[in-house]
């Protein structure tokens, strides 16, 4: 009776197993796929779709995307297990040059145009995507919005008769009159969960490449110049000076500072009577705005005006970022995507869809949907001196460490000396690979 | 049968009386207690409630329970973004794909071991258990890079699988088994042991083999422990997001829900309020397996079992 | 939405669940087969291992392996080379606030404030909800934050404890409660160090809370099994006796609830031991929050400094001996009553 039993449940698990091998069989369409891994998500995951329609359509290629915010462990983990993404786009090259320098990712000299690369985007793109100084491409760039925007409501500096500053010494005065008119100026949120701290990091890393140019900027993010070094104290004393003493400068001060997300931060501009008037943040800090506050309208509600020169010799000079692309696996699917997605024609299809800028300077400005984003375009076209997020070129331990250092700093100012010690002991041990 | 744990009044008592007071009175403290601390543990949830049921520009500026006072402001624009997510029938699909082997394997593979953990002698048996304890405390993270080495070595990753035909969720549903074992078998091990052994004892004697006494003994006699540890296995398995990444990545074909409602915000956090609608539909699933096993709890067997 | 595609693809789920339990089953089946084909005597000594091989093998391998490459990797360096104890000094250096020693003091904190406060309170839960006839709507009430995801439970708590300058409007539940019932100023509970009593910092207290919300339910589930184990006579002896109900508590049913009571303790200790989820998300160890688990999680994916991330690791696994030999006592002690 067992033994019927028995058997009788062996077959049926056989017959299960082939059932679920039959039916599980899918064919594999004969213009290959490629894996792509990405951070998009949200509208911007649709977007990324409506770039690659085209690509798919033509071409037949299945795009296997996913994304995740946790990309950094992910990666990793796939990359040591061996079984990476065919392509994948970071929104901060420091990982992906981590596997440059470990001989994961390919070199894209003879995979992409270099000829249309190099008269297509400025010199600048190009370089960054050869961090090894050895001559080869490992990463190649797609998509990148301007720091440094200072966003104020128009309709409130008109009620007070304030003017945009144009330079350094304007701004302050601009902001000890409005102080003097009993509101904060400034409007600052660090809050952005295990990332809390970095808004005030583009604070600090734009001061640095205006107030000491270029060369300091980038020795600093190369972890060749001390954070003790005068140069990049005076960047945080500079900052401070923005702060305020005891961060008075802000609204609500260093608590609200650090309790405040990033995203919500700018809303009390809009507030009647305003909280605040003035907020530094990245081109999309737009859909936030809309978000918190449906009427507003761009131009109108809100503009922006860059972040005036400290130093005239380093005068135009503005802190950049971008989404860099790298490849793992040399498939010829993987080549066809790549050299699609360096086309202006690609790029300008998310333009067209807002919130991303092409460093492609093939793309129409006409192509941005709105005057603000085409002002942002037209900045980092014609910028003179345009650096990439030095914070996203340091390797990962730094970078959390610099955000940290900022949560503390606008904590107590006076603490200053012994946070850059601390960033000096990380650095001395963050660059050695 | 229900334990019955009758409220200690004697009916004896005379109407009125100090200690009949006392007793009521008892009473209502207890119902007051119990209500009242069940209403505070839900203050979180209701607000969340309450929340996806707001505008963003709300729920930046005010708190949920002005929401509850004219003028009311309420959307569904939260759930019908949501449901129109790109990918969501087949990742609801995906879950459950990965969920239910997810729960049979280690519950089966544990009620097995918990068996003959508490019941057969072998060598090294307490240590080998006392270890099982221990490995509670590995922390997953470090694991995934070593196992996940091996996993593509075997070619057991969903594109290698699918090729072959195979579902390609099989490396998820042995690396959570794996991950839920321990727990598994401890919990089920301590209430196996607590079966009195008069009942193992008899059925030696009447000449029942270990898979009778496994099948209609033992099993039947634990139910409300192996009720709450599916719940527990289920539940941990359809809210786990980063070990479902790792062991079988975030493409769509294979997504389980909970990366494609957190990749409803984007890469920035805009639209952070509609994780706050796909919490609630998220719930929906674990809850319905609570209380479907629900009544597997309140059966008396484990009477006379909790002897210590 | 798109249900089309469950349709399609419903064949496939029920092969799998009809398919993995009667592989299971044939397993067990077809290992008891084999056991029975041996002569009497060798048949005590296979067959446990029949019963529990498959557990130990997939324990084995995503556990064990792992776990000892782990302890081998806390001793070398990035290339593989033998360094002593070098991972070891990098993080314990610095006492009391350098390395990895924030990170110790927060997990005792958590071992306090979590697993005591869960286990009591999911006790007291599960006494006091047994005496009411609405007993399994409470229960499925509190256990409903267990439902929740971790990353729903922390928009949630991040709901609860915002902030908004002093004067403003409050956004944040608690905020809320504090200014208008308590007429206090609101707090940053996230960012916040003030230490209450002197020596706990209130955001730890304040993360520490968000994870016990979210597993009280699992705690009073458990404890609730164990309870409606305890046959009714017994406590209607007790009371005829003239016992009080907390003295019935203590004399009977504690006692009798005890080896349950030593599981959820220990997993809520490992648990504890373990917290990451929580902290990660809401200040990712800022403000003097971290644990353990983070500081682990950060060496191995943003530092890349896979020895310390290990070393943290084997710290860990070694804070949990305690338990696990106060575990082995309680065996021995229940073996010995049989």
């Amino acid at each position: 009776m067992r033994r019927l039993w028995l058997k009788r449940s062996l077959l049926l698990s056989l017959a299960a197993v082939v059932t679920a091998v039959a039916c599980g069989t899918s064919s594999t369409p004969a213009a290959g796929s490629v894996n792509v891994m990405a951070t998009w998500t949200g509208a911007e995951q649709a977007s990324f779709f409506a770039v690659m329609k085209p690509f798919t359509d033509q071409t037949g290629i299945t795009i296997n995307y996913e994304a995740s915010r946790d990309q950094d462990a992910l990666l990793t983990t796939r990359v040591a297990a061996g079984n990476p993404p065919d392509l994948a786009a970071a929104p901060s090259p420091a990982l992906l040059t981590t596997f440059a320098k470990a001989g994961k990712v390919k070199a894209l000299n003879n995979i992409v145009d270099m000829t249309a690369l190099q008269s297509q985007y400025s010199p600048g793109w190009v370089t960054l995507g050869e961090p090894l100084s050895d001559g080869k491409l490992y990463q190649v760039y797609s998509w990148v919005s301007l720091k440094g925007l200072i966003w104020y409501d128009p309709k409130n500096f008109t009620a007070k008769g304030y003017n945009v500053p144009t330079s350094w010494q304007s701004l302050l005065d601009l902001q000890q009159t409005i102080k003097s008119s009993g509101t904060t100026p400034w409007c600052i949120g660090l809050e952005s969960g295990a990332a809390s701290g970095w808004p005030g990091s583009d604070w600090v890393k734009e001061i640095v490449l205006s107030q000491s140019g270029p060369t300091v900027y980038d020795n600093w993010w190369q972890g060749k110049q001390k954070w003790t070094s005068p140069e990049i104290k005076l960047a945080w004393q500079t900052w401070g000076q923005i702060l305020g003493s005891n961060d008075s400068n802000v609204y609500g001060g260093a608590k609200n500072m650090s309790a405040t997300n990033f995203g919500d931060a700018g809303t009390p501009m809009f507030q009647n009577p305003p909280k605040c008037y003035m907020h530094n943040q990245a081109s999309f800090i737009t859909s936030f705005f809309q978000s918190a506050n449906a009427s507003l309208q761009a131009g109108t509600d809100y503009n922006f005006f860059s972040l005036p020169d400290i130093t005239s010799q380093y005068a135009g000079a503005h802190v950049v970022a971008g989404d860099a692309w790298s490849m793992f696996n040399d498939t010829p699917q993987a080549e066809k995507m790549l050299k699609y997605l360096m086309t202006a024609d690609a790029q300008a299809i998310w333009v067209k869809r807002g919130g991303k800028i092409s460093p492609n300077n093939q793309v129409p400005l006409t192509d941005y949907p709105d005057a603000l984003s085409k002002s942002t375009a037209q900045i980092l076209v014609a910028t003179k001196i345009a650096k990439y997020d030095a914070g996203d070129q340091m390797p990962s331990d730094m970078r959390n460490a610099y955000w940290s250092a900022v949560l503390q700093f606008a904590q107590n100012q006076g603490n200053l000396n012994s946070i850059l010690a601390n960033l000096d002991a990380v650095q001395a041990k963050a660059y050695t690979s | 049968m229900t334990i019955a744990v009758a409220s200690p009044t004697s009916s004896t008592t005379a109407r009125f009386s100090p200690r009949w007071l006392s007793d009521r009175l008892g009473g209502f403290v207890l119902h007051v207690v119990v209500i009242g601390l069940t209403v505070a543990w839900m203050v979180p949830t209701i607000g969340l409630l309450i929340t996806s049921f707001r505008l963003p520009q709300d729920i930046s500026n005010s708190g949920w329970w002005t929401a509850l006072s004219p003028p009311f402001k309420f959307t569904l624009d939260n759930y019908s973004q949501m449901f129109a997510a790109s990918n969501l029938g087949q990742s609801l699909f995906n879950s459950f794909m990965i969920s239910i082997p997810a729960t049979v394997i280690p519950v089966t593979l544990a009620a097995f071991a918990a068996y003959a953990f508490a019941w057969m002698k072998f060598p090294g048996r307490d240590w080998i258990f006392l270890a099982l304890v221990g490995l509670l405390a590995v922390p997953l993270q470090l694991t995934f890079i070593p196992v996940t080495t091996e996993f593509v070595k075997l070619g057991l990753t969903p594109q290698h699988l699918t090729a072959i035909g195979l579902p390609p969720f099989i490396p998820l549903w042995l690396a959570h088994a794996g991950y839920g074992l321990p727990f598994s078998i401890y919990l089920l091990s301590n209430f196996f042991r607590a079966l009195p052994s008069d009942l193992f004892e008899s059925a030696e004697i009447d000449g029942a083999g270990t898979l009778t006494v496994f099948f209609r003994i033992v099993l039947p006699l634990s139910v409300p422990a192996i009720a709450s540890l599916v719940i527990f296995q289920f539940l941990w398995v359809w809210n786990d997001l980063l070990v479902a990444l790792i062991y079988v990545g975030g493409v769509a074909t294979v997504a389980p829900v909970t990366v494609t409602l957190v990749n409803l915000v984007g890469s920035y956090g805009q639209n952070y309020q509609l994780l706050t609608a796909a919490a609630f539909f998220s719930m929906i699933v674990p809850l319905v397996v609570f209380l479907s096993l629900q009544r597997y709890f309140v059966r008396g067997i484990l009477a006379g079992s909790v002897k210590g | 939405m798109d249900f089309s595609v469950l349709l399609t693809d419903l064949p496939t789920l029920v092969v799998v669940i009809i398919g993995v339990p009667l592989v299971l089953a044939a397993y067990i089946v077809g290992g008891e087969y084999l056991v029975r084909r041996l002569p009497d005597k060798s048949r005590p000594a296979v067959r446990p291992w029949i019963w529990v091989a498959p557990a130990l093998l997939l324990v084995t391998g995503f556990l064990v392996a792992p776990a000892i490459g782990t302890v081998f990797q806390s001793f070398q360096d990035k290339n593989g080379v033998f360094i002593g104890f070098q991972n070891f000094a990098a993080q314990l250096a610095g006492f009391p606030t350098g390395g990895a020693w924030i990170a110790i003091r927060n997990n005792l904190f958590w071992l306090i404030f979590y697993t005591l406060f869960v286990l009591a309170f999911g006790l007291l839960l599960a006494v006091l909800f047994d005496r009411v006839p609405y007993e399994s709507v409470v229960k499925s009430l509190i256990f409903m934050p267990m439902a929740i995801s971790s990353v729903a439970l922390v928009v949630i708590w991040k709901f609860m404890y915002a902030y908004q300058p002093p004067g403003q409007p409050q956004t944040g539940t608690l905020n809320f409660i504090l200014n208008t019932v308590f007429h206090q100023d609101p707090r940053t509970w996230i960012q916040d160090e003030t230490p209450l009593l002197g020596l706990f910092p209130l955001n730890d207290l304040a993360l520490i809370g968000a994870a016990v919300w979210g597993i009280v339910g699992f705690s009073l589930v458990i404890l609730s099994a164990a309870l409606k184990g305890i046959p009714g006579d017994l406590l209607e002896a007790a009371r005829v006796d003239g016992a009080g109900e907390i003295t019935i508590f203590r004399r009977v049913i504690f006692p009798l609830m005890m080896p349950t009571v030593v599981v959820v303790g220990t997993t809520l200790v490992i648990f504890a031991l373990k917290a990451f989820d929580v902290v990660y998300a809401m200040t990712n160890g800022n403000y003097n929050t971290d644990v353990l688990a983070n500081r682990m999680y950060q060496l191995l994916y943003n530092s890349h400094d896979f020895g310390g991330a290990s070393a943290v690791a084997v710290i860990l696994l070694l804070t949990v001996i305690p338990v696990l030999i106060f575990n082995l006592r309680q065996f021995r002690a229940v073996e010995a009553r049989r």
